[in-house]
């Protein structure tokens, strides 16, 4: 090919449409697909065959080391400057879990909304089909679907063709 | 709870709700009101800002504080306003886990109110410190003196659950905003508004994998913010109960605390969602029956927190301590009984009437009802602060409270630091969430058509 591709995006009417038409792309055998919407689409995922997030897991680390961290803060400074106070404990964990419980709450939330970004490959300023015409309305009314230039079935005329078939109202090449 | 099925109205087009809402903040629809009330903020602001001045330069002393009421209006607005802030996490990250759709209208400018309500409550604490540039001192550094902070202390508790409480809020409303940032970027035609929208939309496309990971975070993250809400509150609580003070030293101040928070944020919630859809012509997204529900959750949080109310008396009356029997006395009868009746009156009665459907559908007798709530709930934080402490242990050190005029200047300059960030907000950001009222619309026409 001359010029460099990214891939062809198809658009579709309706959440509907769109998830048929990954599902039969799907089928046909493509592999590099990926969806644009304006809202986060149920089963679409799954039609797409994307991996399950490790959101999750990243969180509770992130829960753990805060929950840890709090913890012994809290204990050296009482260790590293012990104030008497009326006999009271030095080590007095019921007044320890409050911070305890804040810092788990901070870092888990923070950890996990850091990895979203960071997975995303977020922020980032341009894309490749941020130039396609009618990319601007995957954030307002249009689903989108993106067959890879990279993927092992991709040819220019017969994926566009083939994607004309499956019902998208536009079909447009995207170059790198 | 009402019919879900229908709380927007589903003869409108998805792109015409994007093309609404990114519209108010992309060609401003009201240009002149909105300035009015910019002017009226800033002056507020101004005000504030004198106050601070004339606070750094004279010290608390200008404030009518002195022992033994030394926590009047600092900590009594600081509750009254993180109060405030509590509904707005609440809205989105609770209505988000119980699959309440109706929160998709209401969430962002609740989660926006939230905000700039923690950065009032906030301030009032530093302020508060006497020489606030020291306010450093809370933090665990390595000092040259070799002290630390005083983790036992329910003082020293109180910064990181603020700062959490504020950082988490933060966090969670620019998340759920970003979709919403690049649609306004998609939509924006002039340079400037496309640079802005472009980079705060930190290049958001849409794409599944990225809705994938994004719905998880956020979930996430709403569950952590429920409990950090209640955490937070009952942090504020037990500044109060860990001490031995009469009226104060009781275990039902952390719930107690918690549901007058949701009282009175639900109140300004009300208000804010009744003046942005009259202002804006949002009435198709803010229906009347989003009133409805609010009005629901108004009366059963303000029934939680008359609980409050009953229960303190049973408290003091049950642990037959004298002094205890003294402050509940005091309350009553005493030298500011007029803010515990104060308190009874504008929180509970006007409440009653919203048990009347068409007072809670109709837009200024829910806004009235929410405004008393808020002087309500206001006058029972002066009452909570005052009343324990002007009379405690020692007969000797009775005094009265008087707020004198910087008391009464710093608080309503507060209402200008929430006030002119909030507007700023409206001006420049979709004040509904797009997508979300996106997909709410769609789920409804799905449901329509079978």
């Amino acid at each position: 090919m001359a010029e460099r591709a990214y891939g062809l995006l198809a658009e579709f009417e309706s959440p509907e449409a769109l998830t048929a038409a990954a599902k039969k792309a799907r089928e046909a055998g493509y592999r590099r697909l990926d969806a644009f919407t304006p809202f986060p689409i149920e089963g679409l995922a799954r039609t797409l065959r994307l991996p399950r997030p490790k959101i999750s897991w990243v969180g509770l680390i992130g829960g753990c080391s805060g929950c840890g961290f709090a913890f012994l803060m809290q204990c050296f400074t009482n260790y590293d400057f012990p104030l008497n106070v009326g006999g009271r404990p030095l080590y007095a964990f019921s007044a320890f879990a409050v911070v305890m419980f804040e810092l788990t709450i901070l870092f888990s939330a923070l950890s996990m909304i850091v990895a979203m970004l960071w997975q995303n490959g977020l922020p980032r300023l341009n894309y490749p089909l941020f130039a396609a015409e009618q990319f601007h309305r995957a954030s307002k009314d249009r689903f989108f679907l993106c067959v890879g230039a990279d993927d092992g079935k991709f040819d220019k005329d017969r994926t566009s063709g083939f994607l004309q078939e499956l019902g998208a109202s536009s079909v447009e090449s995207v170059g790198r | 709870m009402t019919d879900q099925s229908d709380i927007l109205p589903v003869n409108q087009s998805m792109g015409g709700v994007s093309d609404q809402l990114t519209g108010i903040p992309l060609h401003f629809p009201a240009e002149r009101r909105w300035l009015i009330a910019m002017l009226f903020a800033s002056l507020l602001l101004l005000m504030f800002m004198v106050s601070v001045v004339e606070l750094f330069t004279r010290g608390v002393g200008i404030w009518g504080i002195n022992i033994p009421v030394n926590w009047a209006f600092a900590i009594h607005n600081y509750v009254w306003w993180l109060g405030i802030g509590h509904a707005g996490t609440l809205i989105s990250a609770l209505l988000l886990l119980t699959q309440s759709e109706w929160r998709n209208s209401l969430n962002r400018f609740a989660e926006t109110m939230t905000l700039f309500a923690v950065i009032c409550a906030g301030i009032y604490p530093v302020l508060h410190l006497g020489r606030p540039w020291y306010l450093y001192w809370m933090f665990p550094y390595p000092a040259t003196m070799n002290v630390w902070p005083q983790f036992r202390s329910p003082l020293e508790w109180d910064i990181w659950a603020v700062l959490t409480y504020l950082t988490v809020s933060f966090a969670f409303w620019y998340t759920g905003l970003i979709p919403d940032l690049a649609a306004a970027r998609d939509r924006a035609t002039k340079r400037g508004w496309q640079i802005f929208f472009g980079i705060t939309s930190l290049g958001w496309r849409g794409s599944a994998a990225h809705w994938l990971r994004w719905s998880q975070a956020y979930r996430l993250t709403a569950g952590l913010a429920v409990p950090l809400v209640v955490s937070v509150h009952s942090e504020v609580s037990l500044l109060f109960a860990a001490g031995q003070i009469p009226g104060w030293h009781s275990t039902i101040f952390p719930p107690y605390f918690v549901m007058g928070a949701a009282f009175s944020g639900f109140a300004v919630v009300s208000i804010i969602a009744i003046s942005l859809r009259s202002w804006f012509g949002l009435k198709n997204l803010v229906t009347d029956d989003h009133l409805d529900l609010l009005g629901m959750v108004l009366i059963a949080t303000g029934l939680m927190t008359a609980y409050g109310y009953v229960f303190e008396i049973f408290d003091a009356l049950y642990s037959g301590d004298a002094h205890e029997l003294q402050t509940l006395a005091d309350r009553m009868t005493g030298a500011y009984a007029w803010t515990y009746w104060g308190a009874i009156v504008f929180n509970f009665i006007p409440l009653q009437a919203l048990w009347w459907r068409i007072v809670r559908r109709t837009g200024w007798m829910l806004m009235l009802i929410s405004i008393s709530v808020v002087i309500g709930m206001w006058l029972e934080r002066y009452m909570i602060l005052v009343t324990s402490l002007y009379r405690d242990f020692l007969v000797s050190s009775w005094s009265h409270f008087t707020p004198t005029f910087w008391d009464w200047s710093t608080y309503f300059g507060t209402i200008g630091l929430f006030l002119v960030p909030f507007l700023l907000a409206i001006r420049f950001i979709p004040m509904i969430s797009i997508f979300e009222t996106e997909e709410l619309l769609h789920e409804e026409k799905e449901e329509e058509h079978g």
